[in-house]
């Protein structure tokens, strides 16, 4: 029977068809992305039409621009556009301040030891041995910038020795004796050794740098150091704070509480008024000492409170059995802080950290406020002289451009880390 | 046999207050406390001395002094012959004034820029991301200054309003002139019958919230949908519209006019007071976009799908699934923005701008010299608001805290 042989059944695959030309590549993507609906039309031809006016508005600004005038005036006769010329003739002024021209080769050894420094800190890669680099850090920067014999910093920076060398000598003998002589003796280092033997030491062998005063510190250096040193400083302290405030015992977490909103309820402008004009009250009369120091150590402080509640966050987040299984392990509170929680808890805090040192660092742009010389400040400067009277732009463009390096990259760091300590199953 | 013997009574000794856990929490809040009380104690003696031998010792005197000084941007009746007490309740209400102002237009900001970055219209998602990365990455008191700046600088001036061949022209209508002096815009005039009108709108306000209810009620009890949206806009509008021309139009709008070199009329908004606002806007703006982003994206894919898998429809399962849990998410980080936002406004100094902290950290505190004084006060009243604003916070939160079994 025929019928029999007849396949009702396609035994050979056809050959694929192209997918419809709407559906692939390009008119695909515009499809979905910019004309999926007529409110999305609008919305793309709106927002084609604002880039097209900014780009008209700012691409013969940009291009048709001098680099070469004396004063905004001239740069007006040569070219419509930008003014470049003001940062060509204050570029120095904007990084460095009024730092002597002839030292500043100490300001960029600094800056580029500092990177070294930082390296390890942000880096797994780099090797540990560094370290050690880092902890000399503070005294070599304060050296090279400030100047003036490196003994003195140095002296303070032994101080911590001394109290170590106190603390292991003792502890044999009694733990609480321990305890109580080795910060004992670090004090006693500093009010009255450290001068006295940084002195005689000089004296053999003088490494003597010329002083520069705060006066002539300011730019983007300024900020720098600032910001650096407040992040520096803020993270433990603002760890500390944190511990205290979860800590059980009363006293400690009072102090801690009342501390953190207390900082947190004002605005740094005012912490910043206490430093110019206030500090000098609190401290015995007739001491007084330097401006910047005084910023930097209210900075801190304000950076310190944001960073104990970011910490605390961190903190709350973590599961109850964390502590559980610490306490079972039979470590002690530091150790198990140490080993166990506050791994932890930094890392699910890193986003916040890093956006807590963003904000320090583009909160330093305030001491213009009370007098000191920061990009800011200098703009004020370079607007008031009547060779740039008038500019704005190519001014407040620069600067905003170098503060959004700064930040954006210390964002995009930020994510790097939260990749690389990522240990989820996602 | 045994018998049961008290354990042995242990005697305390000194050791026992480090080593013993029972008491060495003990000990080192005890001596926490005394170092804490220490500290305080010589700061406070420091500060008595200094002030002491300086001759200005701790008074608040001055502030009912003649202050002496003007202040140009203010809410209520100032001269330069009152107290220096007049002077810093005038720079409060401009502080209060700009912190207003600036977190309804960043919320605004904020919540356009939020869900508008997470379109899928690549272009606007682009643009956003631009604006949201532009300004949280450079500092605010940059965009006070520069905004500044840039209205000072590139605006025209008053006079070039003036004559046949003017350079510059008012905007939307005649009526809102932008000048390097400051913006001039109309201000309202209420003239006799216009309570009648602003009580109509309040009434109509809680006529509203009462439908709501009672529209509510209604649907539950019996199933229908009533066209709640369209009601409320009816109610909103129509009554108070009404009343306002029964009582023939008695709120008008008094125009800025060119007179002589300079505007008159209307309501002055002076550059430092516009480049404050502009600024705070923006810069908290882009901070309550992210916080409006993560809300949103923190609500999980599966709760759109069950409600569409319950019949709801779009804009419904915006309303009733996704919004209400999003908003646990966004409010408590948008209200320490405005918290933030509040704290930032002190930066007005930068422009002039006759703050809290203009008048009392400013003026009041270099011609008066007590700025022990000055800065103790501004630093209660920013705390005192910055609380309030917790306070606000921590009832929110109490409120739509998941109610747990």
């Amino acid at each position: 029977m025929s019928e029999m042989d007849m396949s009702y059944v396609r035994t050979e695959m056809l050959p694929e068809q192209e997918p419809p030309r709407s559906q692939t590549g390009a008119a695909k993507w515009l499809r979905e992305n910019l004309f999926s609906g007529w409110i999305n039309t609008i919305l793309t031809i709106l927002s084609l039409a604002f880039i097209a006016l900014v780009l008209h508005e700012f691409l013969p600004w940009i291009f048709d621009s001098t680099w070469n005038a004396n004063s905004l005036s001239e740069c007006r006769e040569i070219a419509p556009g930008a003014c470049w010329a003001v940062i060509k003739e204050r570029w120095p002024q904007l990084l460095y301040g009024f730092y002597p021209e002839e030292l500043r080769w100490r300001v960029n050894l600094s800056f580029v030891l500092m990177l070294v420094a930082i390296a390890p800190v942000l880096f797994t890669g780099v090797p540990r041995k560094l370290l050690w680099f880092t902890a000399a850090f503070p005294v070599l920067g304060y050296w090279l910038l400030w100047g003036g014999s490196l003994w003195g910093p140095l002296m303070a920076l032994a101080g911590f020795g001394v109290g170590a060398g106190v603390y292991a000598a003792i502890r044999p003998v009694n733990n609480l004796a321990a305890l109580i002589a080795g910060p004992l003796a670090v004090v006693i280092w500093w009010l009255a050794a450290a001068g006295p033997v940084a002195g005689l030491l000089a004296g053999g062998v003088p490494l003597m740098l010329e002083p520069v005063p705060s006066s002539k510190f300011g730019g983007f250096s300024l900020s720098i150091i600032i910001g650096v040193t407040g992040i520096a400083f803020s993270l433990p302290l603002g760890i500390l704070l944190a511990l205290g405030r979860q800590s059980n015992l009363f006293i400690v977490k009072a102090i801690c509480v009342g501390f953190i909103e207390f900082i947190r309820g004002v605005p740094l402008i005012t912490l910043l008024f206490v430093a110019s004009v206030l500090l000098n009250y609190f401290l015995p009369p007739g001491t007084s000492f330097d401006i910047i120091l005084r910023v930097v150590i209210m900075v801190t402080l304000f950076a310190s409170a944001y960073m104990a509640e970011v910490v605390r966050g961190g903190l709350a987040a973590l599961p109850r059995g964390q502590y559980e299984a610490a306490d079972a392990l039979g470590l002690d509170y530091w150790k198990a802080q140490r080993l166990i929680i506050m791994p932890q808890a930094l890392k699910i805090s890193i986003p916040n950290i890093v956006s807590t040192f963003i904000g320090l660092f583009k909160d330093t742009t305030l001491v213009s406020i009370i007098g000191l010389l920061d990009p800011l400040g200098l703009s004020t400067a370079i607007r008031a002289d009547t060779n740039w009277n008038g500019i704005v732009w190519e001014l407040y463009g620069f600067i905003a451009l170098m503060f959004f390096i700064f930040c954006y990259s210390m964002s995009r760091y930020s994510q790097y880390l939260e990749r690389k300590l990522q240990t989820g199953h996602r | 046999m045994t018998a049961i013997t008290d354990p042995p009574k242990e005697t305390f000794r000194l050791s026992m207050l480090l080593y013993d856990t029972r008491y060495r929490s003990l000990t080192i809040q005890v001596i926490a406390l005394i170092c804490f009380m220490l500290v305080i104690a010589w700061l406070v003696d420091n500060a008595a001395t200094n002030l002491a031998a300086l001759g200005k010792p701790l008074s608040f005197g001055f502030l009912g002094e003649i202050a002496g000084y003007d202040i140009n941007q203010r809410l209520i009746e100032y001269n330069s012959q009152m107290t220096h007490g007049r002077a810093a309740l005038v720079g409060i209400l401009n502080t209060l004034l700009v912190a207003l102002l600036g977190c309804i237009t960043a919320t605004i900001i904020g919540v356009f820029a939020g869900v508008l970055r997470l379109s899928n219209n690549w272009i606007v998602a682009r643009i956003m991301s631009v604006y949201v990365e532009g300004f949280r990455n450079v500092p605010v008191l940059l965009w006070i200054v520069a905004i500044f700046a840039v209205v000072s600088e590139t605006l025209p001036a008053p006079r070039a309003f003036r004559g046949d061949d003017a350079t510059a022209h008012m905007l939307i209508n005649d009526s809102v002139a932008l000048t390097n002096r400051g913006f001039y815009i109309p201000k309202p005039i209420f003239e006799s019958g216009s309570m009648i009108v602003v009580l109509t709108f309040i009434l109509s306000i809680v006529g509203i919230v009462f439908f709501r209810k009672w529209a509510k009620a209604r649907q539950e009890a019996t199933g229908e949908i009533m066209p709640v949206g369209w009601i409320s806009l009816a109610i909103f509008f129509l009554p108070t519209l009404f009343m306002f021309y029964i009582m023939g139009r008695p709120i008008v709008l008094e125009y800025p006019e060119l007179a002589g070199f300079n505007f008159k009329g209307g309501i002055h908004m002076r550059n430092s007071l516009i480049a404050l606002w502009l600024a705070l806007s923006l810069y908290t703006g882009a901070f309550i976009a992210e916080t409006v982003r993560s809300g949103i994206q923190a609500v999980s894919k599966g709760q759109t799908e069950a409600a569409g898998a319950l019949g709801l429809r779009g804009p419904r399962i915006m309303r009733l699934v996704v919004l209400p849990q999003a908003m646990r998410v966004i409010i408590p980080p948008m209200i320490s923005q405005y918290l933030n936002l509040t704290k930032n406004s002190s930066l007005a100094i930068a422009v002039g701008y006759m703050d809290a902290t203009g008048t009392l950290g400013g003026i009041t505190l270099n011609q008066t010299g007590r700025e022990m004084e000055c800065v103790l006060l501004l630093m209660l009243f920013y705390l005192i608001t910055s609380l309030a604003i917790s306070a606000v916070m921590n009832w929110y939160n109490a409120a739509v805290k998941l109610k747990e079994r």
